[in-house]
């Protein structure tokens, strides 16, 4: 089974025997695919349409809606809490990186890179709002009210006196690049992060 | 009734009776002497009995859940549509076994049975039974049946709060448990409407304080008030606007006090069929089995300690109109099971039927019922 890129990564930063809590957690790819690491857990999905993907999979996973945070869990339950493509689909994004940083001792964190240079042309030039691979929805259907930029969301760390424990910053295809490596918040189109309160 | 028996129906089937003659003390400290239980059983139980399912029954249901007794039947056991070949609980898998919980009234000893030392029916003097009652004479059932573990018990409602009792008292001996539309207790509203009812059965003439069989009566009009209120708290708002709106029986109203709207023919037929077929007694007891039903209150009210030591895996459910118990209920047993950190699954599952959703074919609900009952059928196929 081929793993999306973005939770390919992500799987990689996770330690054999790590206890995961994994939010919008689909059908369980990620969670199943660390099964064999005995990596255990829970998903928390909002579409119930998902959570016999997750049945089938042998993955414990708990219909919620993320807006609501996480008050099921106590302070650092989890070693690593995930969260990728969902951050700029909630309604408060700084409400739940605080609550992600207080039921793990590590996170994971993964969103549409809205500086792109894409992004950046089409507001600049057409003066429209920005359609891309990553973010293929319309202005007014999307499910993304939250964009921010690689930059914003370091500064959202910094705020937080979040500490960045490791990052990787992609194209749509999740290959790295020169020009990412020397603009990341130019070229980049996904970022990943791994984080912990300091 | 069915023309010919369909292929997803367990068929034509009989209640069977277990008569234990080893005396059972109950919770509140009494002893029946003796007891028995009636139940009913589908499927095959395979060599090593790792397939059997324990179906636990709510306020009024009984052992018949699935198939039909005769072919002029009206209506197949209370849940079969999920039961029968092919079904979420598929029979070609699984050995399926439902009893009527002691101080029921369709078999097993409760109330309207004689009570030996008297030679005349309990009445009122049966014993009040709890859920820990039932899930001890679930498993002596089990015993006798050489069960000694369940591929998985499920319950909804009352049935889904005694399968939470399985997980937490008799852990190792189920593999799976399935709690739907449950709560970890009742709440002070919940009770207040077990207690109008049992007020409604209580103020009824023909109740002559419970010794109405003496009498050669039965207390319809309080049982079925009892019931009726019972069905509004089943239904939602949405469900009742649903069917009956404020449709009128003859068009028009009359400026009297005779059954105008459909909802109120609705509530009544319920309420007289209920009254033909159930026990007053019974109802009493099973509404006072619901309101002591706490299992944190032996651990320092505090759930999660209760279900510290359950070793089953869970799948909780609930349903988004609910509002007898509602999806916060079942949240809280989930909440637990996770700071127990046991393995669960829950899921709120949108529905306009209210707490009846928990009985009906809604397709969401299903199918997540079927994709954990295959898991569990793939899991009793590796051992």
């Amino acid at each position: 089974m081929n793993l999306r890129p973005d939770l390919q990564i992500i799987a990689d930063w996770i330690p054999s025997g790590a206890r995961v809590l994994d939010l919008g957690s689909g059908d369980g790819a990620l969670l199943k695919a660390l099964q064999d690491r005995e990596v255990t857990g829970y998903g928390i999905e909002i579409d119930n349409g998902q959570i016999a993907g997750c049945i089938e999979s042998d993955i414990n996973v708990i219909h919620a809606d993320l807006d609501q945070g996480l008050p099921q869990f106590d302070d650092q339950s989890f070693d690593f809490v995930i969260l990728s493509q969902t951050l700029q689909a909630v309604k408060r994004p700084d409400f739940l990186v605080n609550e992600i940083i207080r039921v793990g001792k590590q996170a994971i964190i993964g969103f549409p890179n809205f500086g792109h240079w894409q992004c950046r042309l089409q507001l600049a030039f057409n003066g429209i709002m920005p359609i891309s691979k990553t973010l293929p929805n319309e202005w007014y259907n999307t499910a993304n009210i939250h964009l921010c930029t690689i930059k914003d969301f370091e500064q959202l760390c910094t705020d937080k006196h979040i500490h960045i424990e490791q990052r990787s910053i992609v194209d749509h295809a999740h290959r790295d690049s020169l020009g990412i490596k020397l603009a990341p918040n130019v070229f980049g189109e996904i970022a990943l992060y791994q984080i912990k309160k300091s | 009734m069915p023309d010919s028996i369909p292929a997803d129906s367990v068929g034509l089937v009989r209640p069977q009776t277990l008569h234990i003659d080893t005396p059972i003390t109950l919770e509140s400290g009494r002893t029946l002497p003796v007891y028995d239980l009636v139940y009913e059983t589908y499927g095959e139980l395979n060599q090593d009995a790792s397939n059997a399912i324990l179906i636990c029954h709510a306020l009024s249901g009984d052992h018949h859940v699935a198939g039909y007794y005769t072919m002029e039947d009206k209506k197949p056991g209370w849940w079969d549509n999920v039961i029968g070949p092919g079904k979420a609980i598929d029979t070609n898998h699984f050995f399926v076994v439902c009893l009527n919980n002691l101080g029921g009234c369709k078999g097993s000893t409760g109330p309207i049975s004689i009570n030996p030392e008297t030679k005349v029916p309990y009445g009122p003097d049966f014993p009040i039974v709890t859920v820990n009652d039932w899930v001890k004479s679930q498993a002596i059932l089990a015993d006798n049946l050489n069960i000694e573990h369940w591929a998985a018990v499920i319950g909804g409602s009352l049935g889904g709060m005694q399968a939470m009792q399985w997980a937490i008292s008799l852990p190792d001996r189920l593999r799976h448990v399935l709690i739907i539309a449950a709560a970890p207790k009742l709440s002070a509203q919940n009770i207040a409407f077990n207690e109008v009812a049992r007020t409604a059965i209580k103020a009824d003439p023909d109740f002559h304080e419970g010794f109405y069989a003496s009498h050669d009566t039965v207390p319809r009009k309080g049982l079925g008030l009892a019931r009726m209120l019972g069905h509004i708290t089943y239904l939602s708002d949405e469900a009742m606007h649903e069917k009956f709106g404020r449709e009128l029986r003859h068009g028009s109203i009359n400026y009297g006090f005779d059954v105008e709207f459909q909802i109120e023919s609705y509530l009544r037929y319920q309420s007289e069929t209920f009254a033909e077929k159930f026990d007053a007694n019974t109802y009493l007891l099973m509404t006072k089995a619901l309101d002591y039903f706490d299992p944190a209150s032996a651990f320092d009210n505090n759930l999660t300690k209760a279900v510290a030591e359950i070793k089953a895996k869970c799948l909780v459910l609930s349903f988004t109109t609910d509002w007898r118990f509602a999806p916060e209920r079942s949240q809280e047993i989930v909440h637990a099971l996770l700071a127990a950190n046991k393995e669960v699954t829950y899921a709120e599952i949108e529905a306009t039927q209210g707490h009846d959703a928990f009985l009906l074919a809604i397709p969401r609900y299903h199918e997540l019922f079927s994709a954990y009952m295959k898991k569990v059928a793939a899991e009793v196929a590796v051992q």
